[in-house]
């Protein structure tokens, strides 16, 4: 579905992305992950074929973005980061009207609109103006209106940022059924456990460059351990404490508010810790999560 | 890679207008008032000036030809407010949309292009000023200012007025970066709105240099052709004037065109 080869972007001086090769399959849900400025949303903008490729070469479902953009737009849905609703119509009309942009019918817009409606749990709010949605709502019919033409290719930019836990659950319920239905899904996101539940297969980018790329579960193994013993001690005692447990687990990684040692066995490091003497004032066990190949691949965490 | 599934060719460059016109007056509904105050606006102005003013005025000869005050001043409001119109719509509008409402970016991520949204944004001031054109030339017709059969062809006059004006003006507001810009525009607005001949004829300015001034700017050009048709007094500067406004257009489109295309498709 998209084939790119040493893909690059820059603005002026500055080079957003510097030289990507990256494969989409039909079919599958495929994830950017990184931090802000890792140069995922250039990406995604160069594959909506609204952005203009500045080195390399790129193909969305067989097609050179630079001659046939609107061809290509024709069969992509997409989601941007913010949600870009137009706020002089209403609810309905997001959907009707956009759906017009695509050359679709009048008789199919409306029914697609009305199917659409209920997709987003919206129907009740087909004639409310779009300001007086909620967050989630905005979010829900942003997507809706990314499916008006049944787009072969969906792109998400941050899907669920700013979305309470509930409506982010709504909306992975949402994506996964259009996963089913054999949509493919690319989507940008810098939560970590939102990448585990919804993608197949992603890349970690770091600065412009792609850091790995595999499964969530592959990228676990490769980089990370089974488990990981959180500790958290007193303010400023961090940076002193890590040398004396370092020998403790395969790697420890010092943030500012706990150390984190990564073995197969957390529990043990744990007695270990304690056998040494020390007194941790909070401790955790828990598994290797993406957010921990993260750390180790970009060394960095996501809060930014 | 190719799907069973149909998927409607990307719309023509005619059915491009025709969707964003769709989706405009769908959302002008809402403001039928404000609709209404552009058409008032031009009116005001003849009852005031044009009649008001026009009773201390003797009748006078403009291009060989006796016209009332009045039948002086209207076709020239029917010209200003081709411009004035034109300047709002394609000024604080179109910088709503673009910076605030983002909705050229949610047009682009369709199969749409620049120049169909450029285009459609255009021809919608214009439907917009032809009505407001038409609805003020029967008060013209109906006030007995109007001298001629010529006059049929100054609301497209007044369309071009406001084709020229809006392309150029929308180029220029692609440039501005906050509100305060307009400023600039207004700036611009007064004094060619006051000084364009539209109240008095451009030969007060004398022979020399300010006349020449006066007359290459493109409201007077505007405001001439629009008091040449309405009063049948047609001379060569209608001609030039029909140019001048078309180049000033098309140029203004172009400008659009590649604004939106280095502002949007970044």
């Amino acid at each position: 579905m998209i084939s790119a080869r040493g893909l690059r972007k820059s603005f002026g001086d500055f080079e957003a992305v510097k030289g990507i090769d990256v494969e989409v399959r039909r079919g599958e849900a495929f994830g950017f992950l990184g931090p802000n400025g890792a140069g995922k949303s250039s990406t995604m903008r160069m594959i909506a074929a609204v952005s203009p490729v500045s080195g390399g070469e790129l193909r969305i479902l067989g097609m050179d973005p630079a001659v046939d953009g609107p061809a290509i737009r024709a069969r992509l849905g997409v989601c941007p980061q913010e949600d870009t609703l137009d706020n002089e119509l209403n609810v309905f009309d997001n959907l009707y009207i956009y759906g017009r942009y695509f050359g679709i019918d009048r008789a199919t817009c409306r029914e697609r609109s009305e199917e659409l409606l209920e997709f987003a749990q919206l129907t009740e709010k087909a004639k409310a103006r779009v300001e007086d949605l909620s967050g989630g709502m905005k979010r829900r019919l942003t997507i809706a209106r990314s499916l008006i033409n049944r787009p072969d290719l969906l792109l998400l930019d941050e899907p669920t940022t700013g979305l309470d836990p509930q409506a982010r659950h709504v909306l992975w319920d949402q994506l996964f059924r259009l996963k089913h239905a054999g949509v493919t899904l690319v989507i940008t996101t810098h939560y970590m456990d939102e990448a585990e539940q919804l993608c197949d297969r992603l890349v970690v980018m770091d600065k412009g460059l792609i850091a790995a790329e595999g499964s969530p579960r592959e990228l676990i193994a490769q980089h990370s351990t089974r488990e990981v013993a959180e500790l958290r001690f007193g303010v400023g005692e961090h940076d002193g404490l890590a040398e004396r447990i370092l020998d403790l687990g395969q790697r420890v990684e010092v943030l500012p508010d706990r150390l984190l040692v990564y073995s197969d066995d957390g529990e043990e490091v744990l007695s270990q810790v304690h056998t040494r003497g020390l007194q941790p004032l909070a401790t955790l066990v828990r598994r290797s999560s993406l957010e921990d190949v993260f750390l180790r691949l970009t060394g960095r965490t996501l809060v930014d | 890679m190719s799907t069973l599934r149909h998927v409607p060719e990307p719309l023509s460059a005619a059915g491009a207008m025709r969707v964003i016109t769709l989706r405009n007056y769908t959302t002008y509904k809402r403001y039928w008032k404000l609709f209404a105050t552009g058409f008032l606006e031009p009116v005001f102005y003849l009852f005031s000036i044009g009649i008001g003013v026009g009773q201390l005025i003797d009748s006078f000869e403009f291009n060989g030809q006796q016209v009332s005050y009045a039948a002086f001043v209207a076709p020239a409001m029917l010209a200003t407010s081709a411009f004035n119109g034109a300047l709002l719509d394609s000024t604080y509008n179109v910088f709503f949309k673009l910076k605030y409402d983002k909705l050229y970016d949610q047009m682009l991520a369709t199969p749409l292009t620049t120049a169909d949204v450029a285009r459609s944004e255009i021809l919608w001031g214009q439907l917009r000023g032809a009505v407001y054109g038409a609805a003020f030339l029967l008060v013209m017709t109906a006030m007995g200012l109007v001298q001629s059969w010529w006059a049929v062809l100054a609301l497209p006059a007044a369309v071009l007025i406001g084709f020229a004006f809006s392309a150029v003006c929308m180029g220029l507001t692609t440039f501005m970066k906050s509100f305060q810009d307009f400023d600039k525009i207004t700036l611009a607005q007064l004094p060619m709105f006051l000084f364009s001949a539209t109240f008095f004829p451009v030969s007060a300015y004398g022979d020399g240099l300010l006349r020449w001034v006066v007359e290459v700017t493109p409201l007077y050009r505007g405001v001439v052709l629009c008091r040449e048709l309405t009063t049948g007094a047609l001379s060569w500067a209608s001609a030039w004037s029909v140019v001048y406004l078309v180049v000033m257009g098309l140029l203004g489109l172009l400008l659009v065109r590649r604004r939106l295309d280095t502002l949007l498709l970044t």
